[in-house]
């Protein structure tokens, strides 16, 4: 078992899991994916955020042998897209936005259904199969038909059965939309297990923190463009070094507080429902204390104030003008 | 943030979780028939856990022998009993040939469900998961053709083949179904929805089954119709299931059922697999 791991750890410090150059995705009229170039490393996590609409899934099944390009070219692990598809099959394996399960069969019966068609026999496809529930916490349901898990028990046998066999590349697409903070962390917990053993992953998801979280290194994709890439410091930096609140103790020094901040910072101040609540982009982070004592000096009381780099929100927003939750292609379902 | 079962028992489960990822060992790919005999197991299980499905294969085939027995019976033939013997074979066919439909569906299912573009992303044989479910079906056609036929015994239905005659007849409907069953798998990946697979099969069976010889013998008929009567397949089997059942059997009507048989599985066959390959 060590062998194994140790194999594929080597082969995971050098090369590209996927190089993909000017893929191409057109339905009817509508360019889903336009021209998305991408060399993600092998062994790491690879975030792919968006809003709806904005071609993550199209250009994972394309990735995934399941749909063909109707441009550029890709190589997985070395192995051309176009020609090479069994040999890709044979490594990668894929857990779909929706989950993609036999809802009327049980847990158990998904998985061991799975390790048959992985190749294994059958005494050793039952053993795999308790195995994986176990590991994901799922024992208990093993007997229950899937259609009675509740989102995030879905969620996880989706990805067990993506990987009785531990694959090198794992596309997940949205693993973790409408989880809840606990079985999120149960999601992230698997995926960076998976990263420990050498697999590398491309996920997609609409969350910011999430890629930040897991992601070594991000695309932000947009009306089928990949518009910023690079690292989660890299893409937030390039927004300005980050934003500072204020919090009033008294509503009434507001407009004066504004008047101050904006001189100082020569930035605009953001202000939310709440005027005692303030924000503002600073460019040059040796401002902040002066600013801030720029308050006191005239009596202005805060009782909180924090300055933080950018959260990736604001870098989405920066990049695209609106924020992740919104829909990115008003004219969907034109083709 | 390990605010799930505690401190201890998360730290045992990322173990475990680790162990069993680490643990994998990638198998030889499975050959053709273990896939396939899976995916038949998968829908055998799905029997098992949606035994509605399977009022298809055994209330209707009742409801529609019993009404057509005593509904057309005595109009028709003049006695119930006379009318069965013509009846039942010709019925039988029907009842069989529109299940055949029900693989279709299933299979549009699963696509829109996305089980699907999972078998597609596995290093199998991809026609097995096809031939499974198909063989499965299979099943539910001699199940229905059971209770048809064990049905009709009571009603007084009495063939003159025998037992061989009738696993003759059987073995004919089977042939032909498991054929005709691609036609469907190839709509159903096509079609968008399992409300348009629906509407399509009836326009096709609906006139194919009743336009045929299962109900009426086509010399009542004008020519023109008699003509179409003559080529549908449905009639084709039904004359030989008939054949077969009252122990009247020609080498021709058996030979034009294999015929038909290979002429819809050579086309429909390939068909389905080339697009279940190159969906979307
Ligand atoms: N099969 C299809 N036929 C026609 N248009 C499609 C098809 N699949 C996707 N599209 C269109 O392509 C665009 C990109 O869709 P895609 O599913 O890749 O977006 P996404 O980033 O995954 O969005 P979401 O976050 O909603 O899952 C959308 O405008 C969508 O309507
Ligand atoms: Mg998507």
């Amino acid at each position: 078992m060590k062998n194994v791991r140790d194999v594929r750890e080597q082969q995971n410090t050098v090369g590209w899991a996927i190089e993909a150059k000017g893929l191409v995705k057109i339905y009817g009229k509508h360019r889903a994916v336009d021209g998305v170039d991408l060399a993600i490393r092998k062994g790491t996590v690879y975030g792919f955020l968006g809003p709806n609409g904005a071609g993550k899934t199209t250009t994972i099944r394309m990735l995934a042998t399941l749909t063909k390009p109707d441009g550029g070219s890709a190589r997985i692990f070395g192995h051309d897209l176009s020609k090479e598809g069994d040999a890709i099959r044979s490594r990668i394996s894929m857990t779909g936005q929706y989950a993609s399960i036999d809802e009327d069969l049980t847990g158990m019966e998904n998985l061991v259904m799975m390790a048959r068609l992985m190749g294994y026999k059958r005494k050793a496809a039952k053993v795999r199969a308790a195995e994986l529930l176990m590991a994901f916490g799922l024992e208990e349901a093993a007997k229950r038909q899937v259609k009675n898990y509740s989102g995030g028990m879905r969620r996880r046998i989706d990805i067990a059965a993506s990987i009785v066999v531990t694959p090198d590349l794992l596309f997940l697409d949205e693993p973790t939309t409408g989880l809840d903070p606990r079985s999120r962390n149960q999601v992230w917990d698997i995926i960076r297990a998976l990263v420990n053993s050498g697999t590398t992953v491309l996920l997609t998801t609409q969350y910011l923190d999430e890629a930040d979280q897991l992601a070594d290194r991000i695309a932000v994709i947009n009306h089928g463009k990949i518009i910023a890439e690079g690292t989660s410091s890299e893409l937030k930096a390039s927004v300005g070094s980050g934003t500072l609140n204020v919090q009033l103790v008294d509503a009434a020094d507001h407009k004066m507080a504004v008047d101050l901040l904006e001189k100082k910072l020569s930035a605009p101040v953001h202000v939310s429902g709440d005027a005692t609540l303030l924000s503002a982009q600073v460019d040059n982070s040796g401002l902040v204390a002066e600013a801030l004592s720029d308050l006191s000096k005239e009596g202005i009381v805060i009782s909180d104030f924090s300055f933080g780099r950018p959260s990736l929100d604001e870098v989405f927003l920066t990049l695209t003008g609106h924020t992740a939750g919104e829909e990115s292609k008003p004219e969907e379902g034109t083709a | 943030m390990t605010d799930f079962i505690g401190q201890n028992s998360s730290r045992t489960q990322e173990i475990q979780l680790q162990d069993s990822i680490a643990s994998s060992e990638r198998p030889k790919p499975p050959g053709a028939l273990a896939s396939t005999l899976t995916f038949a197991t998968r829908a055998l299980l799905r029997i098992k856990h949606v035994p509605e499905q399977m009022f298809d294969v055994t209330v209707f085939p009742i409801i529609f022998l019993l009404m057509f027995t005593y509904l057309f019976g005595g109009a028709i033939a003049g006695s119930t009993a006379e009318y069965l013997q013509f009846l039942l074979p010709g019925i039988l066919v029907m009842t069989v040939s529109q299940i055949t439909m029900y693989t279709g569906i299933d299979l549009n299912n699963d696509i829109r469900k996305g089980i699907f573009d999972r078998f597609r992303t596995l290093p199998i044989w991809l026609p097995s998961a096809l031939v499974g479910a198909l063989l499965v079906d299979v099943v539910r056609y001699s199940m229905a053709s059971a209770i048809m036929i064990g049905l009709g015994f009571v009603l007084g239905f009495r063939p003159e083949g025998g037992v061989t005659g009738i696993f003759g007849a059987i073995m004919l409907i089977l042939v032909f179904s498991f054929s005709f069953s691609w036609i469907w798998t190839a709509v159903g990946l096509v079609v968008r929805s399992e409300k348009s697979l629906m509407m399509i099969s009836f326009m096709v069976l609906f006139p194919l089954t009743f336009v045929s010889n299962v109900f009426v013998d086509p010399r009542t008929l004008p020519s023109w119709l008699q003509s179409f009567v003559e080529v549908n397949p449905i009639s084709i089997l039904a004359t030989a299931v008939r054949g077969a059942m009252h122990g009247t059997s020609t080498i021709e009507q058996v030979v034009w059922v294999l015929v038909v048989s290979v002429i819809m599985t050579a086309i429909f066959a390939p068909l389905t697999i080339y697009l279940y390959r190159n969906k979307k």
